[in-house]
């Protein structure tokens, strides 16, 4: 706009071909905004493929979840959703869904759902929903923007934006149809940070606040928030033993924390942990000992005597940190303040979970991640995180202090679980966009610098002094130009391998729903497997409306989403015992598992097989996870039981138990007589590629009630009790 | 079952009782046909009647039993002359619900009225075809996947009529060569898969003989329970439809086991009751179809077609089993100019009521038309009864909502598929509007943004920051201008270099210090309104260290004036005392290069100072 108008003022005075041209200054924010606004299409469209290759549809488990609250906002309006009780999840107890989530996702969404209403767009829910994330990750482009402008420069900004925007590590959980709390958190995690540097920059009270508001829309959004709430403190006592301390870094981190923690108070799932909980008692320390550092250095300005303010502070350090301990101790011993939560501890330490909480290590994104999965993610951001880090270490500043923090921790984290690169992405691309920032223009400076010696010295102000003077020094290398001519080529040919490689992970990795399977047929054309949706939709037409339906728990959101009916389990896994329970009932025999059922007023099981297409995430594949939740609770159900010789196998040499128990009976039911694949015998289970053991499977307590047309869903119903006479 | 036929009996026992001459109307001879090939019974009935009274007579009564009445989903009756092949039929005759007096209440009378009066001793050819839905009833009700479907047919052998009746014959139509069950009455033939009744003679009025075909049927049972079809015209050349169906297989309920393999191995065998696909007859140029359900699209569905229609084959998501449920969606759009048309003034849609899917029988059928915003003057006219109501719709951009118009019908079969019109008003100004809405949408925003950057929307108009902000925009313009009034002299320079080259060309000397004279001037006015601007900037504090270098282009400016005006003297003298082009090269030559080197310096601060 001010663009617009100067060119018009100035095209006003005369025409001549000069004034109309842009001055440079207007050239560079013409620029800057259309990249700005080519980056923030880039991002959305990118995130687009599973759309235009699939359906607009919502992806995965969790998402459906979200989707089925949202609807629900919509349709009954906030109050009846903050009180709802859920009585379709968990039968018999249901769950109290307000309390137990986290609001931001679908608020968010029913917002922007209600605005487009607002304006007569006659949109349905499920595409607001689908589209949140990638609307929400173009959002972020715009934060990376800022956040690298406040940490380098514009052109830092400017790249940090073009790396996020199609970064694979954020992508994974932003595409079309994710619809996930991760989508909106990030942004708001990267919003919470680059609000809080500001605010330590400036010392505003504004952008405090700012910051503060932030941080809520964080914790209303993702349980990730602890991150936040750790990182924060802990660079503020970093700054503070670095010598940084100053009264803008009081303001900021006051004001912050406490109307940070107020908000947050405010969301339900929340509530008193602020105070109340090990995870967040770092940043109440923090807090007190600002105050202590404030009070050392009003009395310092008191005293005006050295000694005296030696002794001083020996004994107030004393006092405050043994109050401290004590009230830790005391609030630990008494209760109040509750201990880590063991998904904490397992973030701290990798191997906790695998022996104390199997549930969160059976899922796979909470395994240990693999250095494929980095370099599949990042590409050449991990070459270019050590070289952003070097960057930032030879300009510290208060900035890039948090910045070089926020990277080393979030790659810790990265390490210990998958789904956590999520959180490192942002880090490593800001780090890196230093990186290719400061060495282009470096190398951009010194192909210039030959040219036209004296604009590079006088027209590059202050910023790149060093640089320019650099180039001065090393005026009298030979092949100096072309040097920086090959790396600048070079580099060039980095980014687009990695804009290349984005895409096509993008494309082949992170844009299939998991609902609808695909594959190549013979004739290399696209086969879809749509089983799941055929077997959801059979249950919500064709069974009564109050049946209950028992699975593994991986299925529950998907069956209260799509099939509309009750489930024991879910997703949200927070009875460990009733999870244990199902998973006893898969493992045992058929007429322990009816008792089981019976109990638990069963009337449909469902169970996820592969034999028949390959698919290899099905039930059999994560039985042992089962036997293992289930033997954790009830130590009827031992694991090597099911083993032989520690290996676990489905076909002749199986253990007996195996053989029999209700998870295999009901995966394999007829199967033996089915002849998956040519020059093999019938009952021969392509996923994992052996011929099954029991070939000759009765049931008696259940029958088949519905298998779909590949055989990747199979339902079966539980009969009644038989008459007594 | 049992009761039902009981009550049939029972009442028609009553009815045999109760036998008044109704008029001198003789139905001289009676052929009916029942098709039992599909879900739907179709009965044809060719009546010949014979007036032999005396009385002219124009209406012709036709009995319903209660039972027939309630599944009685069409019926129409025509006038047919001449024989055979010739046959033509005419339009159908208007028919009426009557309750003539006298007459069993148990029977729900039609009233047929004759195109032309019947004066006695004529006869007339009448043909009567009636759809029933819900007339089959599977027998057994429950049945496994292996087994076959067996449905039960009653009625009666004799056509039920208030008049006597000469000659009759019946022919019933199965699907399949294969009967469970028939009643055999006198002259029964069953051959290939048909029963054949008859002729009976001289049977009197309310004649009944109970008749039960049970018979072996596979036909898909498909029954909408609901049906929504919503046309939504839209002006701008696109009617949209959309279908919901609300589907279920009512033929005999699947109990037991349902074995995929079995399936997937004998389809035909275990499964034949089942139906696994239905195909849409769309109109032709339908296009952007879909076919999708709750939880998203369905990709099982074929689609081809040729000039005259689209043919849409759908799978719903599972094999249809007695009993099992499905829902879906299909969408279609179609061009506008194939249905929309203009009468008298008025615009009037033109398309067809009932379901594109042939074998589907629909419960409730509810026909929306959604016309554009704005449309008025709304009326409808459908061949048969229906119910009919408004309703308003908000789709994109609507402030008042579009009209509704919404149809219902129960019991909706194949022969519902009629054309029916809707007439309506609509100026096409109304077009307009909404486009006209989004322009004016995002001119008020570009409006908002440009008053957003142009107004001071500060506050503390009296904080320091703010007032250095002020000064420093201030100082900004002055630079501005300052620039501006130097590219200006700038611009002179070249005019006066211009006119050097003019001279050399034309010789024109007067006119060459004209020019001068002129430039002299403007260059003497632009240099008083520099003045208060330098005065201005050396007077601000915030420009302090851009004075000097303003300064410095000032300065060097007025350097390069003085020299230009000094090499445009020189020449003009030279020419004017006729020296040599060498002569004067010579002489300008140490000024030109100032001129230059000047120039360069000009112009390279110039440009600092824009990046200020």
């Amino acid at each position: 706009m001010e663009k617009a108008t100067d060119l018009l003022s100035s095209s006003q005075s005369f025409f001549s071909l000069k004034s109309l041209k842009l001055k440079t200054k207007q050239q560079e924010l013409l620029l800057r905004i259309s990249i700005l606004g080519l980056v923030y299409i880039l991002a959305f469209i990118t995130r687009l493929f599973s759309v235009l290759r699939y359906e607009s549809m919502i992806h995965e488990f969790d998402p459906y979840f979200n989707y089925r609250t949202t609807l629900y906002l919509t349709q009954k309006g906030f109050y009846e959703f903050w009180n709802w009780f859920d009585s379709e999840s968990w039968y018999p107890l249901g769950r109290i869904i307000g309390g137990t989530l986290y609001p931001g996702l679908m608020v968010t969404a029913a917002f922007i759902y209600w605005i487009l209403r607002f304006l007569r767009f006659a949109v349905h829910i499920r595409e607001v929903c689908v589209l949140t994330a990638p609307f929400f990750a173009s959002n972020t482009t715009l934060v990376a923007y800022f956040f690298g402008k406040e940490l380098w420069d514009t052109g830092a900004g400017l790249v940090a934006a073009a790396l996020i925007a199609i970064c694979p590590g954020y992508i994974s959980r932003s595409v079309a149809g994710s619809y996930d709390n991760e989508g909106v958190a990030i942004f708001a995690l990267l919003l919470t940070f680059y609000l809080f540097v500001k605010a330590v920059k400036t010392g505003s009270l504004a952008w405090s606040l700012g910051s503060a508001l932030g941080y809520f829309y964080m914790v209303s959004a993702w349980g990730g928030y602890v991150f936040i709430i750790n990182l924060i403190p802990l660079y503020v006592l970093v700054l503070l033993v670095v010598g940084r301390y100053s009264m803008r870094l009081y303001v900021a981190y006051n004001c912050m924390y406490i109307l940070g923690m107020l908000l947050a108070m405010q969301i339900r799932f929340v509530g008193f942990q602020h105070v109340q909980s090990g995870e967040h008692m770092a940043a109440m320390g923090v807090f007190f000992l600002m105050q202590v550092f404030y009070f050392l250095d009003w009395v310092k300005h008191l005293l005006n005597d050295q000694k005296l303010f030696q002794a001083f502070l020996r004994i107030t350090l004393t006092c405050a940190i043994s109050v401290g301990v004590i009230a830790l101790g005391v609030g630990t011993a008494s209760g109040y303040i509750s201990p880590w939560t063991g998904r904490f501890y397992s973030l701290l330490d990798p191997t906790y979970a695998k022996d104390h909480i199997p549930i969160i290590a059976s899922v796979s994104e909470h395994q240990p991640t693999a250095w494929s999965s980095f370099m599949f993610d990042f590409h050449i951001l991990l070459i270019l995180f050590p070289a952003g880090l070097y960057f930032c270490f030879k300009r510290l500043s208060d900035a890039t202090i948090f910045i070089v923090m926020y990277g080393l921790t979030s790659m810790y984290f990265a390490g210990v679980m998958v789904r956590l690169i999520l959180v490192a992405t942002p880090a490593v691309c800001l780090i890196s966009a230093i990186a290719v920032s400061a060495t282009i223009k470096n190398l951009s400076l010194l192909v210039r610098a030959k040219t036209k010696p004296t604009q590079a010295g006088s027209g590059k102000g202050t910023t790149s002094t060093k640089a320019s003077s650099k180039g001065a020094l090393d005026q009298s290398l030979p092949y100096q130009k072309n040097g920086a001519i090959a790396l600048l080529v070079g580099a060039f040919y980095l980014l687009t391998r990695y804009a290349i490689h984005c895409t096509w992970v993008t494309s082949e990795a992170y844009s299939s729903p998991s609902i609808v399977l695909a594959a190549r047929g013979a004739h290399g054309n696209r086969v879809i497997f749509d089983d799941y949706r055929e077997a959801y939709f059979w249950l919500r037409q064709n069974t009564p409306q109050d049946a209950k339906v028992m699975s593994w728990w991986d299925y529950g959101y998907q069956i209260t989403a799509m099939g509309n009916r009750t489930v024991i389990v879910d997703n949200n896994t927070w009875n460990n015992t009733h999870i244990a329970t199902v998973g006893r009932a898969m493992s045992s025999y058929e007429d322990e598992a009816y008792e089981i059922m019976r109990s638990l007023d069963v009337d449909y099981v469902l169970v996820v097989f592969g034999g028949v297409t390959g698919y290899s995430s099905d039930d059999i594949n994560k039985f042992l996870w089962m036997v293992r939740i289930g033997g954790g609770v009830f130590p009827v159900i031992k694991e090597p039981d099911y083993l032989v010789n520690g290996e676990y196998r489905v076909d002749k040499g199986a253990a007996p138990k195996m053989l029999n128990c209700l998870m295999y009976k009901l995966s394999y039911y007829r199967f033996g007589e089915l002849t998956t694949e040519y020059g093999q015998p019938p009952g021969y289970d392509r996923a994992r590629g052996v011929e099954i053991g029991n070939k000759d499977i009765k049931l008696e307590y259940l029958e088949e009630a519905f298998t779909t047309s590949n055989w990747i869903v199979r339902i079966y119903k539980v009969k009644a009790p038989k008459n007594r006479w | 079952m049992k009761i039902r036929l009981y009550l049939l009996f029972s009442f028609f026992v009553l009815l045999a009782q109760w036998s008044p001459a109704l008029s001198d109307l003789v139905i001289s001879k009676v052929d009916r046909k029942i098709d039992l090939t599909s879900q739907v019974v179709r009965v044809t009935a060719n009546l010949k009647i014979e007036n032999t009274g005396n009385d002219p007579i124009s209406e012709v009564l036709l009995p319903f039993g209660d039972h027939q009445a309630k599944d009685l989903a069409f019926l129409v009756a025509t006038t047919s002359e001449g024989k055979g092949k010739t046959k033509t039929s005419s339009s159908s005759l208007p028919i009426k619900l009557v309750n003539p007096e006298g007459m069993p209440p148990s029977l729900t009378w039609y009233s047929v009225s004759l195109p032309k009066e019947l004066a006695k001793g004529q006869s007339l050819n009448l043909e009567v075809r009636t759809a029933f839905t819900h007339a089959l009833q599977p027998f057994p009700e429950k049945i496994t996947q292996a087994d076959i479907q067996l449905l039960v047919f009653q009625g009666s052998a004799y056509y039920i009529s208030p008049y006597a009746v000469n000659v009759q014959s019946l022919s019933v139509k199965l699907p399949e060569p294969k009967v469970e069950s028939y009643t055999k009455l006198e002259n029964t033939k069953f051959s290939g898969s048909e029963i054949k009744y008859g002729p009976y003679e001289n049977l009197p009025p309310f004649s009944f003989s109970h008749i039960a075909v049970h018979f072996v049927s596979n036909k898909p049972f498909a029954v909408a329970q609901e049906l929504v079809r919503e046309i939504e015209v839209s002006h701008w050349g696109n009617v949209q439809i959309t279908e919901h169906y609300n589907l279920v297989n009512a033929g005999a309920r699947s109990s037991g086991e349902f074995s995929r393999l079995e399936y997937q191995a004998r389809p035909h065998l275990r499964g034949a009751s089942s139906f696994g696909h239905l195909v849409a007859k769309l109109p032709p140029r339908a296009h952007s179809i879909y076919y999708r359900d709750e939880i998203g699209n369905i990709s099982t569905s074929n689609l081809w077609g040729d000039s005259s229609k689209t043919l849409l084959q759908i799978e719903p998501r599972y094999p249809m089993f007695g009993g099992w449920k499905t829902s879906f969606t299909i969408g279609y759009g179609l061009p506008l100019r194939d249905y929309l048309f203009r009468a008298e003034g008025k615009r009037f849609l033109n398309i067809s009521f009932g379901c594109p899917i042939e074998e589907v029988v629909v419960e409730n059928l509810v026909v929306k038309v959604v016309l554009p915003e704005g449309s008025k003057d709304i009326s409808v006219s459908v061949p048969f009864p229906v119910k009919e109501s408004r309703d308003t719709k908000f789709s994109n951009l609507d402030m008042i909502g579009r009209p509704v118009v919404v149809l219902e019908k129960t019991n909706a079969v194949h022969e519902h598929n009629q054309y029916f019109q809707v007439y309506y008003r609509f100026s096409n100004l109304s077009l307009l509007r909404e486009p006209m809405m989004l322009i004016s949408g995002f001119f008020f925003l570009f409006l908002a943004c440009i008053i957003y950057m142009h107004a001071d929307l500060t506050i503390s108009k009296s904080s320091p920051s703010y007032l250095a902000k002020l000064q420093w925009d201030e100082v900004q313009t002055a630079l501005q201008q300052i620039q501006s009034i130097m590219n200006h002299c700038l611009g002179i320079h070249d005019k006066l270099e211009a006119s050097l080259r003019d001279l050399s060309r034309t010789g024109d000397v007067q006119a060459c210090k004209a020019a001068r004279k002129s430039a002299d001037n403007m260059l003497k006015e632009l240099l008083k309104d520099l003045k208060p601007l330098l005065s201005f900037l050396q007077s601000s504090p915030l420009s302090a260290s851009l004075y000097s270098k303003v300064e410095d282009v000032v300065a060097k400016e007025k350097e390069l004036q003085e020299k230009l005006i000094v090499k445009h003297t020189t020449v003009t003298d030279s020419y004017e005392k006729k020296s040599g082009g060498r002569d004067i090269e010579n002489r300008i030559a140490p000024i030109q290069q100032r001129i230059r080197a000047l120039r360069q310096e000009v112009d390279d601060l110039l440009e600092i100072i824009d990046e200020i």
